[in-house]
């Protein structure tokens, strides 16, 4: 502790240039290594943190929201003063040690207080899914046993009333926005700068309180508990303790080097570990600042006035960006079209390269140069990358064509291989090693092996502690020597010793004659066409697979348009032939691509169809994290399934969905089932 | 004067603010209402209703003070209120949206909004040209209170959008905001959720409730969706061929056999 303090304080800038260190983080790292068992010279906790950077760069920006159309900005020390207004304020409600304080709603800066408020005065912040309904809240903040919960505003208000009947624990709630809540009964109910004013007002009175719960932390207390999106099942609760998000935190920051000068946008769901992750653990650790958008909408012209140089994002949102350029680029005049391509197809050639360092002749850059004064540089302003030093996609495979299109415009956009057990951080493509079809190789700090069945195990400081009141879901899961069991079929490539997954080792099965059924990766390929916005394959111990498709209505909206297609629905632009038929060559070059592969060539898709309904997280067809829940949908749908597999040329249905309000009604819908054409795979190896 | 009530959902509902006395208007021969009274209260939602040519919107207009009705009085503040001109009727704090949008198409949201702050503004014409002064904190002043209303809206993603490119839906609700940025006392809805689909209805009627509960704006708004009317508002007008055949709370309009007939339709001998 004393050799940490006194070396900071030491490398002020004058100094450092005589010393020989570029900046003050280098100096204490390299002490704090020998720490690491014991955590790092008191720094135990996320509140221990918030100190340290109040107190050695207190002035420097910690947070920003863009509000009333300007970005107000908090320093680390008007952080640390508004979260002990907060802490106090919990006190003085009566909050104690180990009680849980769910959060629900979207990226604010007092959102995140509110977690550390929680931590600093020994209790654990449970970050919940903003957009889940009432039920799905209920079972969490009942399964945890919330008695503070933290909200932005009357909706999320709505939600917990309607269900406050079923919460046992249940006592306060907090609400951000006061707008729509003078008519409701304040009894229970508290809003939050009213919390602060009486917890500034009792300054005197819980101060000690709170200093000696604070420094009460150790590096073993629960961080924050995360809820498991749950494809299967109901969600689990995984703990997390101040040395998994600490250590995690640290090991990341070290590998892409990131310090206090990063600038990061907070967007993606506050329950998700990803942004915990990097909103408050590296964040907190490095001392870099966070941005909140003004609202969900606003978020792309945020991006772009803020410019993140560290951005995070799950594969959807790149798609969705390059599926606006390529969009707004078809509607641009020929000359702009023209030299877009044109530049484009020389960055595909040659920008990857140029990245990673890799010689390129001298004529080649010259030309990228010029494209990147003309095209690239316009574009990545555009999207709000300009500034990007690293950028990760995660959760879910990326299209190459995706991927290679942002390394191609110079941004460093890596892999990552990560779940919420392990804080994140399983593999990550180090700086020059970056592949579309890899995840990359371990982390800092993580071993990886893959078992006998061909799934993922792993073991790290980041492992979780444990899944919260589920004894049996835990021992399943990680064993008694912190083997980690992913879920997850992959294998590490010999050549390069980079990790590869294939697909959820439960999905992965077996085709009736016997050969490997993989639905990801056909899924994948699938999903990397502009037009297809999801799909679903089936096939586990048959003889064909067949597929579900839904369109992306962005883009075959725009193309409908630019055809004069007339459409009212999404149900009526799926079932038009025209775009039955585009789908249909898409499947069926994915299928050709499907054949190349020696292993999964039996995974080819026979027969599809188009479904009337976009599949929702509201009718429980997608996690909250937008994955694919297999079992729900083969249920739902079990009679469209049937009609894929007796040959029908169409199938009529009724399905229920739940409205946007939670009302629930139904469609009804006659669907044409498409076959494809397969490439034979026996006769081609007889041809090879 | 009486004291007003409290409604079904506990608000205090104060005196009266608008009176219309024995109110008549013609065109010509045509009579578009016909002796009609009845008052709005301070912080209620006033609705007026009745099938298409009821005389509804020509009702809101001699509210608004736009036409002057040939016999009756309208009373404003205890006041029976001179003919006015429509810079007048702004600065005694009447605010109004219309059936059929008119805002500045050119313009971005956020100027429409400014331009609700008009009459607030002080400083001379030339002191907001040059751009000096007194004008210039004016202008940070007002465009202050505009994104207040901006926020309030949510149409903070759209701020600098040209009004002519935004949906029908937005349209409405930029329209909404002008008329707020004019902070007003009372807020005249010209059918707010004509031509809207379900969820935009919903979000309308959000906001005007926000609206009267926030900043507890009396409004009184025409509208043909009977299930919003009902839901929205707290004391009910409705009109027939010109004249009032009912006024009470949707309850009692729900009850009303006068109503029942004008909407479902009896003969006519």
């Amino acid at each position: 502790m004393t050799s940490r303090v006194c070396l900071a304080s030491v490398c002020d800038k004058r100094i450092a240039k005589a010393v020989g260190c570029r900046c003050h983080k280098p100096v204490w790292e390299e002490t704090i290594l020998a720490e690491t068992q014991t955590g790092t010279g008191g720094l135990l906790s996320i509140p221990a943190l918030l100190h340290r950077n109040a107190t050695e760069f207190g002035t420097v920006p910690a947070f920003r929201e863009k509000e009333y159309g300007i970005w107000q900005t908090w320093s680390w020390i008007m952080v640390e003063q508004e979260i002990q207004a907060l802490a106090l304020g919990l006190l003085n409600l009566g909050v104690n040690k180990g009680d849980f304080v769910a959060i629900i709603g979207r990226n604010r800066p007092y959102l995140y207080w509110s977690m550390v408020a929680a931590q600093s005065v020994g209790a654990v912040p449970v970050p919940l899914y903003q957009d889940a309904n009432a039920e799905e809240m209920a079972y969490v903040l009942d399964h945890c046993g919330a008695r503070f919960v933290i909200v932005e505003d009357q909706e999320q208000v709505d939600k917990v009333i309607e269900v406050q009947d079923q919460l046992h624990q249940f006592e306060h709630l907090i609400y951000l926005d006061p707008r729509g809540m003078r008519k409701y009964d304040h009894s229970h109910l508290h809003e939050y700068s009213h919390v602060q004013n009486q917890g500034r007002a009792a300054h005197d009175e819980y101060i000690k309180e709170l200093e000696a719960r604070s420094s009460a932390l150790t590096y073993d207390d629960t961080c924050v508990m995360l809820y498991t999106s749950g494809t299967t099942g109901k969600p689990k609760g995984v703990v997390l303790s101040n040395r998994n998000v600490i250590e995690s935190s640290k090991a990341s920051c070290a590998f892409d080097n990131l310090s206090r000068d990063e600038e990061i946008l907070a967007y993606l769901p506050m329950a998700w570990v990803g942004d915990f992750i990097f909103s408050v653990g590296q964040a907190f650790w490095a001392g870099f600042c966070v941005n909140c958008p003004e609202s969900s909408e606003t978020l792309m012209n945020d991006l772009r006035e803020i410019g993140p140089t560290y951005y995070f994002g799950p594969p959807r949102v790149f798609e969705t960006q390059l599926t606006t350029v390529m969009i707004r680029m078809e509607d641009a005049g020929n000359l702009k079209r023209r030299m877009f391509h044109h530049y484009m197809d020389h960055a595909r050639k040659v920008g990857p390269d140029i990245l990673d360092g890799k010689p390129v002749n001298f004529m080649d850059r010259l030309k990228y140069k010029i494209g990147d004064l003309l095209v690239y540089g316009p574009l990545k302003n555009t999207l709000g990358f300009s500034r990007v030093k690293v950028g990760y996609t995660a959760g879910e495979a990326i299209g190459p064509e995706i991927f290679d299109f942002y390394r191609s415009l110079g941004i460093n956009l890596k892999q990552l291989y990560g779940q919420t057990e392990a804080t994140v951080f399983i593999a990550a493509q180090p700086d020059g090693e970056v592949r579309s079809d890899t995840v990359g190789v371990p982390s800092p700090g993580v071993e990886i092996k893959v078992g006998d069945n061909g799934e993922v195990f792993y073991r790290s400081p980041g492992s979780f502690v444990e899944y919260y009141k589920n004894p049996e879901s835990t021992a399943s899961t990680k064993d008694a020597d912190g083997w980690v069991a992913t879920g997850d079929a992959g294998f590490i490539e010999e050549a390069s010793g980079h990790l590869r997954i294939i697909d959820r080792a439960k999905d992965v099965g077996k085709m009736a004659n016997g050969g490997l059924f993989a639905p990801k990766f056909v899924e994948n390929k699938l999903k990397f066409y502009p037009n297809i916005l999801e799909a679903v394959v089936f096939g586990n111990g048959l003889d064909e697979c067949t597929a579900f498709i839904n369109i992306d209505l962005t883009a075959v909206g725009n193309w409908a348009e630019r055809n004069n297609i007339a459409y009212a629905s999404y149900q009526e632009l799926a079932g038009h032939p025209q775009v039955l038929s585009a789908i249909q060559e898409h499947v069926e070059e994915a299928n050709r691509s499907v054949a190349e592969d020696p292993m999964l060539s039996g995974c080819q898709v026979y027969r599809f169809v188009i479904l009337h309904k976009e599949l929702d997280a509201d009718d429980g067809e997608l996690t909250r994290t937008l994955k694919v829940r297999r079992r729900i949908i083969e249920d739902k749908y079990s009679d469209i399934i049937a009609a894929l597999y007796d040959g029908s040329p169409k199938v009529s249905t009724v399905t229920d969905v739940t409205y946007e309000d939670g009302r629930k009604g139904s469609i009804s819908a006659t669907l044409e089932i498409r076959d494809a054409a397969v490439v034979a795979v026996s006769q081609k190896m007889a041809a090879e | 004067m009486d004291e007003g009530y409290t409604t079904t959902d506990g608000r205090k509902i104060g005196g009266v603010v608008m009176e219309m006395k024995n109110i008549t208007l013609r065109f010509g021969g045509v009579v578009a209402i016909k002796d009609i009274s009845f008052d709005i209260r301070e912080g209620e939602i006033r609705a007026i209703i009745g099938p298409n040519g009821a005389g509804k919107s020509s009702m809101l207009n001699v509210m608004s003070g736009f036409y002057v009705p040939q016999e009756g009085e309208v009373w404003f503040h205890g006041k029976p209120r001179p003919q006015m001109k429509p810079y007048q009727v702004a600065q005694q704090g009447i605010a109004r949206t219309f059936q059929n949008i008119a805002l500045f198409e050119g313009m971005s949201v956020l100027d429409n909004v400014m331009t609700g702050r008009l009459t607030q503004m002080k400083s001379g014409l030339f002191a907001q040209a040059i751009w000096k002064g007194k004008a210039e904190a004016e202008e940070t002043e007002n465009r202050e209170f505009a994104e207040k209303i901006i926020d309030f809206l949510e149409i903070q993603a759209i701020r600098k959008t040209p009004v002519a490119r935004l949906p029908y839906g937005l349209k409405k609700r930029v329209e909404l905001a002008r008329a707020l940025a004019a902070e007003p006392k009372l807020l005249l809805l010209d059918e707010p959720m004509a031509g809207m689909n379900v969820e935009e209805k919903e979000d309308m009627s959000r906001f005007i409730l926000d609206v009267n509960d926030e900043f507890g704006t009396t409004i009184a708004l025409i509208e043909h969706d009977m299930g919003v009317v009902m839901d929205l508002s707290d004391r009910v007008v409705v009109m027939d061929y010109g004249q009032k055949i009912g006024d009470g709370t949707p309850d009692d309009i729900r009850n009303n056999q006068a109503v029942i007939d004008a909407y479902l339709g009896v003969s006519h001998d």
